[in-house]
């Protein structure tokens, strides 16, 4: 071990350079983001994953946000234990009516100002599940939602793009709050 | 083709009193209409045999009485086709959570949903326990699933897992679709598995279809296969140690992996791989130059995951947390016919690759690991093992590599049926397919290996402490999405 963390001292990163943001979200960001109170974070961003349906290949790409390559946390953005600590909320899948539930309240459990990104085709439209009886599909069509990142997944850099347009747009942007979903029935 | 037989109920019965006794594993059980299906494997004989229950009143008798691998796969079966099933012990629903505006999806009418009382988790008793609830949405970034955790003090005395949060009707969504369709669907059971649900999908399809792919189909699939083996178990290799609070493995660990995954994408055009191997053949060819990327991805990564697994293997505090933690019996893993590491590291010695042998692993040389300790550090050696064991693989892919095309037209579709059974990184994923007579799906049934793993994750964690059961989580790492469906 000490001979690996020795020669990790030598070497240079492995770390990519960090991508621009992403056109298209500054712009979808520009739309949502509008007309409301300014908020700085002090470019810090807490992010909750939640998986509403998804196959778990999105989840393999976002674990690799992690990894020393794109190093998600050089950014100032990282992944948070629970919806309570969270700025944004990282949603994947087809929206499954099983989960729906579980989206709605971790998504109330949230403290504003919060974003919500739409991550991968099955979250945007519902992908190749749209229409399913199991499925309530897109996952705007449950909670509000700020900005997509397609893909089937979308690559690592591509999420990256994405996350650092909501970052800037987030510490420079005005905020919009979302309107509250209807109550679930299981919700008393 | 396997030889398959019609039961009558006492048979069908019989049958399942056999398995109850040990004397067979029970591979599949599904449903098809009316019809249940039932493929069994005698692991002495090292044969297959398929059974079928044609079912009156909408009624068949329980194999899970006898044999308890087949109750969640039963009660699965009620939600969705609304088959009652005569003597099954637990009659709790399983995918069905009463959220969807149909009950019986697949009964093939429409059926107004049931209403239901709260999900009734096992009773507990006894003095000075208590309940730990987690999920679906998890702390970490990993799929959601209800672990209902009854603890005293640190310890765990019952883990009761409630899962179906992400069930999508996949099988629904398959039925009366394209081939080509059903394809895209399989790939996304579980996209960890995207590689084998369509290598098993390609080769059902192709079974039923009368053809097989050329040979360098063939060995692409293969090299696919082997490399989705190797960036999954890198990935687990290191999540279990993170999973101990040893980050150093899990940074290079993440890092070969993306390797890996960029080497695919090199490749193939997709990071996972996916929609690269449909019916008839692959998607796109490998170039040669792309055969140098993959040389130089096993020049560069092997003696680097040797460094690490020697690391892991010196670290007397890291190994301290691994050994003797979440330990699985070989009566289990036999009974529940565990596949993948789960299976091999508690005795189980199985691989679809060799004893269901099929192209072109039947032409390459492998090792199958064993290990017969059966806790978190043997699934990991023989996750290390099997990734070694890759590695000789796709060099032996790469060398014997055939040229020619790499698809075959399909030919006009019949009314026919196929299934294949493929070698996950996680175990044998089983494809089963009907085609109608106009070349679409009739009926498709995926099944994950995670259906018999996850049984045993419940005994593993049990009498272990709360903290170490991320640790056995990891070190199984089962598919939510590829068993909820």
């Amino acid at each position: 071990m000490r001979r690996l963390l020795l020669e990790s001292i030598g070497k240079k990163p492995v770390t990519l350079e960090g991508p621009v943001a992403s056109d298209r979200a500054t712009q979808e960001l520009a739309k949502t983001l509008d007309d409301l109170s300014r908020r700085v974070l002090g470019r810090s961003l807490a992010i909750r994953e939640v998986d509403a349906g998804s196959c778990n290949g999105c989840e393999l790409e976002i674990h690799a946000l992690n990894n020393p390559v794109y190093d998600l946390e050089r950014f100032g953005m990282k992944f948070v234990a629970s919806p309570r600590h969270a700025d944004v909320l990282l949603v994947t899948g087809p929206l499954t009516k099983n989960m729906k539930i579980a989206l709605e309240r971790t998504w109330r459990a949230t403290p504003d100002p919060k974003w919500v990104v739409a991550l991968g085709d099955c979250a945007c439209t519902g992908g190749l599940f749209a229409g399913s009886y199991a499925c309530v599909g897109a996952v705007k069509d449950a909670i509000p939602v700020d900005l997509t990142i397609a893909g089937c997944p979308p690559r690592p850099l591509e999420i990256l793009k994405g996350l650092i347009a909501l970052m800037e747009a987030a510490t420079r942007k005005p905020v919009t709050k979302g309107a509250e979903p209807p109550p679930s029935p299981l919700d008393r | 083709m396997i030889a398959r037989r019609t039961l009558d109920a006492t048979a069908w019965t019989a049958c399942a009193e056999v398995l109850g006794r040990g004397k067979g594993e029970l591979m599949a059980l599904f449903a098809d209409q009316n019809r249940v299906h039932m493929i069994v494997r005698d692991p002495r004989e090292q044969s297959l045999e398929h059974l079928c229950f044609e079912c009156e009143g909408g009624r068949f008798p329980s194999v899970g009485r006898y044999h308890a691998p087949a109750i969640r796969l039963e009660r699965a079966i009620r939600d969705l086709f609304g088959l009652e099933v005569d003597g099954l012990p637990d009659s709790r629903p399983w995918l069905d959570h009463h959220a969807w505006e149909v009950s019986a999806p697949l009964s093939g009418e429409q059926r107004a949903p049931v209403s239901c009382p709260d999900y009734a988790f096992l009773p507990v008793e006894g003095e000075g326990l208590h309940q730990i609830s987690v999920g679906p949405v998890h702390a970490g970034i990993i799929e959601p699933g209800h672990f209902r955790f009854t603890a005293n003090g640190e310890t765990v005395v019952r883990l009761e897992q409630r899962l179906g949060y992400v069930h999508k009707g996949i099988e629904h969504l398959m039925q009366g679709t394209t081939l080509e369709r059903a394809s895209q669907l399989a790939g996304r059971v579980s996209g960890d598995s995207t590689v084998a649900y369509q290598f098993a999908y390609a080769r059902a399809a192709e079974m039923a279809l009368g053809i097989s792919a050329p040979a360098r189909a063939l060995y692409l699939r293969a090299l696919m296969a082997e490399l989705e083996r190797i960036a999954n178990h890198l990935g687990d290799f290191g999540a279990i140690c993170n999973d101990a609070s040893f980050v150093l493995i899990q940074a290079h660990a993440t890092m070969l992996r993306e390797e890996v995954l960029q080497a695919a994408d090199n490749c193939f055009g997709h990071r996972l791989m996916r929609d690269c191997i449909v019916p008839g053949g692959v998607a796109s060819d490998l170039t040669k130059e792309s055969i140098q990327t993959v040389r130089a991805l096993l020049d560069n990564i092997v003696p680097r995951f040797r460094q690490l697994f020697a690391i892991y293997d010196s670290t007397a505090s890291l190994l301290e947390r691994m050994l003797t933690t979440g330990i699985v019996s070989n009566e289990l893993v036999t009974r529940f016919a565990a596949g993948g590491h789960v299976g091999r590291a508690s005795g189980r010695n199985f691989d679809a690759r060799r004893d269901l042998a099929y192209a072109p692993y039947d032409k390459l040389s492998f090792e199958v690991p064993l290990l017969r300790a059966g806790d978190v550090d043997a699934r990991l050696r023989i996750r290390i093992s099997e990734i070694e064991a890759s590695f000789s693989l796709i060099r032996q892919i790469l060398d014997s590599l055939p040229s020619g095309k790499i698809k075959n037209d399909l030919p006009a579709a019949k009314e026919s049926e196929g299934f294949a059974f493929i070698e996950s990184f996680r175990g044998d994923v089983l494809v089963w397919l009907r085609i109608d007579g106009d070349g679409k799906v009739a009926r498709c049934h995926p099944r994950d290996p995670s259906w018999f793993q996850w049984p045993l994750l419940e005994a593993a964690v049990e009498g272990n402490i709360v903290a170490d059961f991320p640790l056995c989580n990891k070190s199984f790492n089962c598919s939510y999405s590829g068993h909820d469906l």
